[in-house]
């Protein structure tokens, strides 16, 4: 009996150093990883005083891009929530044929690289491309311009939204729905009332993934707005922009703000998807 | 006239889940649609309720033709399988939504619900959400939220199919209770024989898609109009017989019953259909037809007994009331005799074995 019990606790000591050293491990490459490169920047920034952080963000440049990445965010939250909404209950609820198929290409814009998603927009909206061509005798500019930068944005994306509220819906199942019919609430009534706050929380968890997208979005908006100083630079176009002409201060302060963003999306991300647990 | 139903049928692709369904249910009456799962029961609940659009067929409730209607213009309660209540609503508001929907008063709704709570007993459980409830509780709130918009027709999907044994006989005897006050036409669906028996002033049995009887539970249980009613309500004994000059002998026997019921029978292969408790086992042959067999196992079910017998290869269940067993009277192993108190037959035109089939997949023999 003694000796049994003198074994299991040899095991569990064994246990102990393999968890361990698995957190310790893990830990470190973590720490390597990310938060080494967020202080590096962090002090970079900062060596200088608080000053240069400040003037170097007051910049007109500087002020044009984060206004450039706030409006292409805001238009891309409002349109992809509502499509992406509308693409869910199509692939949950309707019947087509072809549907698997359809729902396989939702995931496209995962598998595209952003800089070749952002030439596909190009060769299409283009000057000289065939939807482009149509649009530039109406006077109207894509590519180059803010539409563009939003059609690629909306383009990498799409599938957020879709992706994390298909599931929900799919679990939400028929019944509440078909109650509230029963209730006398017609279709739109039943949406609003029923089906939309039981899918909130992965509605909304789906959204703060599309801002985190649309935010560090680069490749593709790069393609696409041709990166003009002052007229289609976004955020993180700008912060390519300083660095590249050796103006780190300036290219650190930015990016500094972008980090604590990020920060501030990633808590919202972990309050949301606890909530959506739930 | 409370809920009727003419000619309806109903196909999923190829499947055909109600076939040519005529029924009727009085005012006031509380019917349960009984019937082994998948036989369309419930399709034809959801088709009352405008859930599911029939192929064809006419449906009235209370004398209108709500066939073209939508579930919304129906006006009818229901209660689903498993409730589907509205799970970021607390109580309360599940039960005022359809009062919302109407757009009725606020105070006026807060009266309706008050009551409502006072009526299925849930009073202090306003502010809970679903998930803070039993499923008694639920259930309950499922059926307050059905009654506030006073419906003139309930209807209720297998009501007790998820809640545990106990809970279920006591719900049970509550909603008899409850629709005796109301006294609001009410069809149930339910897979459960007892409970049909023990709730409904009437009962419909639901076969592949098809009524296959409809009666009194007295009417259905005592004179089944199928071998598929007799034995999907309550046990039974399924044998093998023929009969000749008004005499039924059991095949693989040597020994026959005088056809003494009304089943008027021609000569032929019949099937006899004999209920475990309407089996009475006697210690020695006091009857010249009394049937010779051994007994196999005696299974202790609390109430009663159950006792597999064996004659000739064949397997018939009796079941004795504990208080002949107490005396020790039956012992595993042991020659005895039985005989049949009372028992139907019906044609074999079906041929035996397929039957058997039949019964052995929807579960009710072994």
């Amino acid at each position: 009996m003694k000796e049994q019990l003198k074994q299991i606790r040899i095991v569990r000591k064994k246990n102990y150093i393999g968890r361990y050293t698995l957190i310790i491990l893990v830990m470190a490459w973590f720490i390597i990883l990310t938060m080494l490169p967020v202080y590096g920047i962090i002090k970079e920034t900062f060596k200088n005083g608080w000053h240069i952080f400040i003037t170097s963000l007051a910049t007109p440049a500087s002020q044009h891009s984060f206004l450039m990445t706030l409006w292409i965010t805001v238009g891309t939250i409002i349109i992809n929530t509502v499509f992406g909404v509308i693409l869910a209950v199509v692939l949950v609820k309707q019947n087509f044929r072809g549907k698997l198929l359809f729902e396989g290409f939702v995931d496209l814009p995962f598998a595209v690289s952003p800089v070749v998603a952002g030439f596909m927009f190009i060769v299409l909206f283009g000057p000289k491309g065939w939807i482009g061509n149509w649009f530039e005798t109406h006077q109207l500019k894509i590519v180059y311009a803010f539409p563009g930068m939003l059609i690629a944005t909306l383009f990498v994306t799409l599938p957020f939204v879709a992706r994390e509220v298909i599931p929900v819906l799919r679990e939400f199942g028929l019944q509440q729905e078909e109650a509230a019919y029963i209730l006398g609430a017609s279709k739109w009534q039943t949406f609003l009332k029923v089906t939309l706050p039981s899918i909130k929380w992965g509605l909304a968890y789906g959204i703060t993934l599309t801002i985190a997208r649309s935010i560090g979005e680069f490749g593709a908006v790069l393609v696409v707005s041709g990166s003009i100083i002052n007229k289609t630079q976004t955020a993180t176009l700008h912060i390519h922009q300083e660095f590249t002409d050796f103006n780190y201060a300036g290219a650190f302060s930015a990016a500094v703000v972008l980090a604590v963003i990020s920060f501030l999306i990633l808590t919202t991300m972990q309050h949301v998807y606890k909530r959506k647990r739930i | 006239m409370g809920i009727l139903l003419k000619e309806i049928c109903k196909k999923f692709g190829d499947f055909v889940a109600v076939d040519h369904v005529s029924f009727e249910v009085q005012e006031g009456e509380l019917v349960a649609l009984l019937g082994p799962s998948g036989c369309g029961k419930s399709t034809i609940l959801r088709i009352i309720a405008g859930l599911e659009t029939p192929d064809s067929g006419e449906i009235y409730l209370t004398g209108k033709d709500v066939t073209a209607l939508s579930p919304q213009k129906r006006k009818v309660g229901f209660v689903f399988q498993h409730y589907a209540l509205f799970k970021h609503m607390t109580a309360e508001k599940n039960i005022a939504f359809g009062l919302e929907i109407q757009k009725k008063k606020k105070d006026d709704i807060h009266k309706k619900v008050q009551e409502l709570i006072d009526l299925v007993k849930l009073q202090g459980y306003e502010k809970h959400y679903p998930d803070q409830l039993s499923g008694g509780q639920r259930q309950r709130v499922a059926l307050a939220r059905a009654l506030a918009t006073e419906p003139k027709v309930l209807l209720l999907d297998e009501p007790f199919g998820a809640l545990d044994a106990k809970v279920r006989e006591n719900l049970g005897q509550w909603l008899r209770e409850f629709h005796k006050k109301l006294k609001i036409t009410s069809i149930f669906v339910t897979h459960d024989q007892s409970e049909a028996i023990e709730i409904s002033d009437k009962i419909i049995v639901i076969r592949q898609g098809t009524v296959e009887q409809i009666g009194t539970a007295r009417e259905v249980y005592e004179h089944p109009g199928s071998k598929f009613v007799a034995s999907f309500i309550g046990q039974v004994n399924v044998l093998d017989a023929i009969v000749k000059a008004n005499q039924i002998r059991i095949k693989g026997t040597n020994y026959s019953v005088e056809n003494k019921n009304n089943d008027t029978q021609n000569d032929g292969d019949v099937v006899l259909l004999v209920r475990p408790e309407d089996i009475q086992l006697i210690p020695a042959e006091e009857m010249p037809n009394d049937l010779p067999c051994t007994i196999k196992r005696i299974h202790y079910r609390g109430s009663h007994y159950e006792i597999d017998c064996e004659i000739n290869g064949l397997n018939v269940r009796i079941i004795e009331n504990k208080k002949d067993i107490y005396q020790e009277k039956w012992r595993e192993n042991q020659n005895v005799y039985m005989n049949f108190k009372s028992f139907r037959i019906f044609q074999a035109e079906q041929g035996h074995e397929r039957i058997h089939e039949k019964l052995k997949e929807a579960g009710y023999i072994e």
